[in-house]
C-alpha cells in the first residue's frame, strides 16, 4: 500500500523534491530565523539577554562598522566599473574574426580561477610586499621611485585587492558575454553592415543591448561578491587584522565579531544589515533595468 | 605568437588586405599581452618555489631565471616523508576525500531535485523553484554563524558530515540541471510508463543518461569549488588532522614566521590536479559556468 503510494505518479515530484524542502528548511529557514532572533540579543553563555533594537542602534554608532562598510561598498563599486566594461569589450573583440588561436587565450584567461584564495592571495601579498623585492616596488624602482608600504595604506592596499579581483574574474566575466555573444543572430550585424553602419555603431545599437541579460547576470552577482569579500582580504593581510582596518569588509566585521569575540547577537546584527545593504542595491539595479517587466521563466 | 602567421596571411586574401592583417596582429597581439599579465603571478610563484627558503625570502617573487640559484630542495621537503610532508599530503587527501564526497552527493541531490521541478508539474512546483533562485540571492555569509552554531549544536563540528550536509542541496546546480532537462523530451517518460518502467526506474534509467553532458560540467564545477573552498570547512573542522589544503596552507602563515617555502611549493603543487582536469575536461567548465548568463 505503502509503496503503491510512493510510486504514484502524484506523489513521485515530491519525493525528487523532498531533499531539497528538507535542506531548505534545515539548512537556511533555521538559521536565517536563528539569526533574525540573536540579533535582537545579547548572547551569553549564561543565557540570552533581549536587547531589542540594542545591537543595531550601537551598529549605526559604531565607527569600525563604518569603516568596513565603506571599504565593501568601495571595493564593489570598483569592481562593478572595471569588471563589466572591459570583459565586455574584451568578449568583443575575442568574437571577431581578428584575433588567432582563440582557444589558447581564452583558457589562459580563465586559469586565474582556478586558484584557491589562499594560493593567489599569497602570491599578491608577496608582489605587494613592502620589500623591495616585492614586483610593486620593483615597478616602482624601475621608474625611479622608492620602495613604499603598499598594504599598510587604504588607497593602495583597495588597489592591492581590486587588482587581485580582476586578475581573478577578468577571464570568466569574459566567458560570459562570449557566451552572450553566440546568442545574437549574426544577420543583424550584416543588416547594419548593409545599411552602412560603424563596427561602434553596431556595438552600440545591437551588442550592447542584445548582451543586456548577460549584463545584468554579471551585474548581479557582481554586487553580491563584492559585497561579501572577505577571504580576499583576509589573505592579503595574513588574517582579519589590517593596519587601521584598511582592508576590513563587511564579512570581515562579521566574522571578528561572531567568531574572534564570540559576540553572535551582534554579528547576526552586521549580518542582516549586510543582507539588508545587498537586497536594496539589487533590487534598484533591477528595477532601473527593467528585469522584473519581463516575465518569469 | 610566430605559429599563427600564416594563418593570418591566409586571411588576408579573403577581406581587407593588408588593413585586416595589421588589425589582426594587434588584438592578437593585445590577448597575448593580457595573457602574459595573467601569468605572470603564477609564473613568478612557480619559479619562487624553486628557490631554497633564505633564497626565497632574499627574493621574494622576483622573475630571477638564474637556474644556480633554484633547486628542488622545496619540493623534495614536500614529498620527503618528514613531518611536514605528512602534514601536507594528509591535507591533500582531506581535500581529495572531501571534494569527492561533496561531488557525488550533491549532483545526487540536486539532480534529484531538479528532475522533480523540470520533468513534472505538480502544486507548489513554482513556490520551490521561486525559493530555489530565492535562496540563491542571499550570500552565504550572512547564514554563516547560525549555521555554524547550528552544526555545533547538531554535533557535526569538526565532521565531513558538518561541511558537506549544508551545501548539498546547491541552488545553483539545481538551477542549472533544471535548465537543462527542461529542453529534453517529456515522451521518453511517456514511453517508459507504457514499458511499465516505474517513475523512479525512468527518472534513473532513462533520463539520467541522456543527462550526462549536464552532469559532467557541474561535477567539474563543484569539484573545484569544494577543492578552493575555505571560509566554510574552515570554521567546521577544528583538528588539525581534518584540516584540507587552503586550511592547511594557511596554517603555515603564523605570526611567529612564515613558513614561505613550503607554502609556496606546496601552493604550486596543488594546483597540479586543478590544471589537469582544467585541460583535459576545459570544454565543460564554460558549458557549466555559462548556463545562467545566458538565460538570465
Amino acid at each position: 500500500m505503502f509503496k503503491k503510494f510512493i510510486y504514484s505518479k502524484k506523489v513521485a515530484p515530491y519525493v525528487f523534491v523532498l531533499p531539497f524542502i528538507l535542506s531548505f528548511a534545515i539548512f537556511w529557514v533555521y538559521p536565517m530565523c536563528s539569526t533574525i532572533r540573536m540579533s535582537f540579543f545579547d548572547i551569553k553563555p549564561a543565557g540570552d539577554i533581549f536587547v531589542g533594537l540594542g545591537n543595531y542602534r550601537k551598529l549605526a554608532k559604531d565607527p569600525v562598522f563604518r569603516i568596513a562598510v565603506g571599504n565593501s561598498v568601495r571595493y564593489m563599486l570598483w569592481t562593478l566599473v572595471l569588471l563589466i566594461p572591459f570583459p565586455m569589450l574584451f568578449a568583443v573583440l575575442m568574437d571577431s574574426n581578428l584575433v588567432k588561436a582563440k582557444g589558447v587565450w581564452k583558457a589562459i584567461l580563465y586559469t586565474p580561477a582556478l586558484t584557491s584564495v589562499v594560493i593567489s592571495g599569497t602570491l599578491f601579498r608577496l608582489m605587494f610586499s613592502e620589500y623591495d623585492t616585492g614586483q610593486m616596488n620593483q615597478i616602482l624602482h624601475f621608474f625611479g621611485f622608492e620602495s613604499y608600504k603598499w598594504l599598510k595604506n587604504g588607497h593602495t592596499g583597495m588597489f592591492a585587492l581590486l587588482l587581485l579581483c580582476c586578475w581573478r574574474w577578468t577571464g570568466v566575466n569574459m566567458l560570459y558575454f562570449l557566451s552572450g555573444l553566440k546568442s545574437i543572430d549574426k544577420e543583424l550585424y550584416e543588416a547594419a553592415s548593409i545599411d552602412g553602419a560603424t563596427g561602434w555603431q553596431k556595438f552600440h545599437y545591437i551588442t550592447r543591448p542584445l548582451l543586456k541579460p548577460t549584463t545584468i547576470y554579471v551585474l548581479t552577482i557582481s554586487i553580491y561578491a563584492g559585497l561579501a569579500m572577505f577571504l580576499e582580504s583576509f589573505m592579503l593581510w595574513a588574517g582579519n587584522a589590517s593596519p587601521h582596518n584598511i582592508g576590513l569588509t563587511i564579512v570581515g566585521y562579521l566574522y571578528r565579531r561572531g567568531i574572534e569575540k564570540n559576540q553572535m547577537g551582534y554579528a547576526s546584527a552586521v549580518g542582516l544589515v549586510l543582507l539588508i545593504i545587498a537586497l536594496i542595491i539589487n533590487f534598484i539595479q533591477l528595477f532601473a533595468s527593467g528585469t522584473f517587466k519581463k516575465e518569469k521563466d | 605568437m610566430d605559429a599563427t602567421m600564416p594563418m593570418t596571411n591566409q586571411k588576408a586574401k579573403k577581406v581587407g588586405g593588408t588593413k585586416t592583417v595589421i588589425l589582426s596582429v594587434i588584438s592578437t597581439a593585445f590577448f597575448v599581452l593580457l595573457c602574459a599579465l595573467v601569468v605572470f603571478p603564477v609564473l613568478a610563484g612557480l619559479l619562487a618555489s624553486f628557490r631554497p627558503g633564505r633564497e626565497l625570502i632574499r627574493k621574494g617573487l622576483a622573475l630571477d631565471l638564474n637556474v644556480k640559484t633554484m633547486s628542488l630542495t622545496n619540493y623534495a621537503y614536500i614529498l620527503s616523508g618528514n613531518e611536514d610532508s605528512i602534514k601536507y599530503f594528509t591535507w591533500f587527501k582531506n581535500s581529495l576525500i572531501l571534494t569527492v564526497v561533496t561531488v557525488l552527493l550533491t549532483l545526487f541531490f540536486c539532480y534529484l531535485i531538479a528532475y522533480g521541478l523540470a520533468m513534472y508539474d505538480f502544486k507548489g512546483k513554482n513556490v520551490l523553484f521561486f525559493i530555489v533562485i530565492a535562496t540563491m540571492m542571499v550570500p552565504f555569509e550572512i547564514l554563516m554563524l547560525p549555521l555554524y552554531q547550528e552544526i555545533i549544536g547538531m554535533g557535526l563540528i569538526d565532521t565531513t558530515a558538518g561541511v558537506v550536509l549544508p551545501g548539498i542541496c546547491s541552488a545553483s546546480t539545481i538551477f542549472f540541471f533544471r535548465q537543462y532537462m527542461i529542453s529534453l523530451p517529456k515522451e521518453l517518460m511517456e514511453a517508459g510508463r507504457i514499458d511499465g518502467a516505474s517513475e523512479y526506474g525512468i527518472c534513473f534509467k532513462i533520463m539520467l543518461p541522456i543527462t550526462k553532458p549536464a552532469f559532467a560540467s557541474m561535477a567539474i564545477l563543484c569539484s573545484m569549488g569544494s577543492w578552493n573552498n575555505m571560509l566554510w570547512p574552515m570554521l567546521v573542522y577544528r583538528s588539525a588532522d581534518k584540516f584540507t589544503l587552503p586550511i592547511g596552507l594557511n596554517t603555515l602563515l603564523t605570526p611567529y614566521g612564515n613558513n614561505y617555502d613550503v607554502l609556496i611549493a606546496g601552493s604550486m603543487f596543488s594546483l597540479i590536479p586543478v590544471f589537469i582536469v582544467f585541460i583535459a575536461f576545459q570544454r565543460y567548465f564554460v558549458d557549466g559556468m555559462t548556463v545562467g548568463a545566458v538565460k538570465g
